[in-house]
């Protein structure tokens, strides 16, 4: 396509284009004298303008598609950005057995409603990665708001993220191994091919990025821009045609990055995430037909309540293993409610398989109400907390 | 000196804390981007606390200095902490050391060991970065950093 100035097409993709972007600076704006994040005003935005909605894009939607497929990458790269290897391996060695009962009762609920809704397995174990993982980015948003990033049962917290992200790392490529499909023997070689395909990406990160990052730390910030969006983009191109999760290989360039490479980095690429990452949850939701959003609340609403209890015990059963007080842990297990970019991401993997419109109705029901809610919660955790202890009656 | 318990904050930083002599919990977080952030811990909730203070990596120095504190060991630790394989040694000099009155060009250390003296601590105050020209007394502490093989070469060398 030749962009001519002039041409009627490119001056109406031009107006599209930047009427979403400008909807979309509203809503920042909205959610920020909120004090709420962004992400279900973007979700919001997208069933109201999406398929069945006011209106619909025409000539720029191929753009938009694809500004939205960067943005998952963007997000993964970024979370891969905010940990060194070392508070990975750290997080790996205390953080198992929480990790596992997160996975055990958070993803259960998930993948049990889809099996009762009569979808496919691949479709509920999907469903089960959108309740299973917390928002990190909400998460630490409320940490930072509520002034808790010190707080004992804070590590508690982060660690409980680290590890929901490292699963992601194998959920991800795994599950897009089985969508992808064939028969038995099929799938299982392109599972392991996923799997080994992320250890070496894995493996080169680790060994070859502190040379990588020191050959990135010269030069202008235009370079380094430059320099890491292109070798995302390649990576992240590699490894989906590998048939992994591109996402993936985003995160373990971002993984590889560290010093004050990966401190200019994150400063040069949060623009481009949060504009990336806006036109992704705004697109996601475009495809959402309202009407399957209304048959599905009921479900949506039932799950966002048994799975806010079970990560409330997750929580409040890794902040119990630091030794933190009943009040502690309970902020701890409301602050894990949240779920957000990362269900999208899950539940949009789905969109071509057969139950792929519900899975996506019900999962972006599902962040509105936890990504809304959540952090309410746990604003007043304290007063949910159970009066067991008749001690502590005391004039404050 | 008090215990400092550290714990680790993945995708924020490090929290230091200890209690001070009056019984008082005192936190520090070392944010990634250097900022740092001191905290007192709540009485009554002994796991919440409150922010004291915000300060950024430059202040930090100029407050660490008011206090009276070194801040040399510090800021070589958080490079120990970035880079696997580096050790980090401190090498005091005695009276009979082959070092005393040499230059660190005169003694040729890195070109000899590959572990470079990255501060001299003498009279208690760091000499942070001392450069060739540097001359080496009796009660000096030479901070170096290098392979584990280079820095037991260098202790020889200061200490035989």
């Amino acid at each position: 396509m030749i962009v001519a100035a002039g041409s009627a097409e490119t001056a109406l993709a031009f107006i599209e284009v930047g009427a979403l972007v400008l909807g979309l600076g509203l809503l920042a704006r909205v959610a920020s004298r909120l004090g709420v994040t962004a992400v279900p005003l973007y979700l919001i935005a997208g069933l109201a303008f999406g398929e069945g909605g006011f209106k619909e894009l025409d000539v720029s939607e191929d753009f938009v598609a694809l500004a939205a497929e960067i943005g998952v990458l963007l997000l993964l790269f970024s979370l891969g950005l905010e940990y060194s290897d070392v508070e990975l391996r750290h997080g790996l060695k205390t953080g198992i057995p929480p990790g596992l009962l997160d996975m055990v009762l958070n993803a259960g609920p998930g993948v049990l409603l889809g099996l009762a809704l009569g979808w496919s397995p691949l479709t509920a174990v999907l469903l089960g990665g959108v309740t299973w993982i917390s928002s990190s980015g909400v998460i630490s948003k409320v940490l930072a708001d509520l002034g808790r990033v010190g707080f004992r049962e804070t590590p508690a917290v982060l660690n409980l993220l680290v590890v929901e992200d490292l699963a992601m790392a194998i959920y991800l490529p795994v599950v897009a191994a089985l969508i992808v499909g064939g028969t038995l023997a099929e799938t299982l070689t392109s599972v392991g091919i996923a799997l080994l395909v992320v250890v070496v990406i894995l493996g080169i990160a680790l060994k070859f990025g502190g040379q990588l990052s020191d050959r990135l730390s010269g030069g202008s910030n235009e370079e380094l821009l430059l320099a890491v969006f292109g070798l995302m983009l390649l990576v992240a191109g590699i490894a989906q045609n590998f048939e992994v999760s591109g996402a993936i290989g985003a995160f373990l360039v971002g993984l590889a990055l560290s010093g004050r490479t990966e401190e200019r980095t994150m400063e040069l690429i949060s623009p481009l995430r949060d504009l990336f990452a806006a036109t992704f949850f705004v697109f996601f939701s475009f495809q959402i037909d309202p009407a399957d959003l209304i048959d599905v609340i009921g479900w949506a609403i039932l799950l966002a309540i048994v799975t806010a209890a079970t990560k409330t015990v997750t929580g409040w059963y890794a902040a119990r293993r630091l030794g933190v007080s009943a009040n502690g842990r309970m902020r701890a297990g409301t602050i894990m409610i949240a779920r957000g970019e990362f269900s999208i991401v899950i539940a949009a993997l789905g969109a071509d398989l057969a139950d792929g419109p519900q899975l996506g109705a019900l999962a972006a029901g599902y962040v509105l109400l936890t990504a809304v809610f959540g952090p309410l919660a746990t604003r007043y955790a304290e007063q949910l907390v159970p009066k067991a202890r008749p001690v502590e009656v005391q004039a404050a | 000196m008090t215990e400092v318990r550290e714990t680790k904050l993945p995708g924020v930083g490090v929290r230091h804390e200890f209690t001070t002599a009056e019984g008082q919990d005192l936190g520090v977080i070392v944010h990634h981007d250097g900022r740092r952030e001191i905290l007192a811990y709540d009485d009554k909730d002994p796991d919440a606390c409150a922010t004291l203070l915000n300060v950024s990596e430059h202040d930090t120095q100029t407050l660490a200095e008011i206090l009276g504190v070194s801040h040399v060991s510090e800021t070589v630790g958080e490079v120990r902490h970035e880079i696997e394989g580096l050790g980090l040694e401190w090498v005091e000099l005695t009276d009979n050391s082959p070092a005393v009155g040499q230059t660190i060009a005169d003694g040729a250390y890195r070109s000899e060991t590959g572990a470079t003296i990255v501060a001299v601590i003498r009279n208690r105050r760091p000499v942070p970065s001392p450069g060739p020209e540097f001359t080496l007394s009796a009660g000096d502490v030479a901070v170096a950093v290098g392979s584990h093989q280079g820095l037991t070469l260098l202790r020889a060398l200061l200490t035989q």
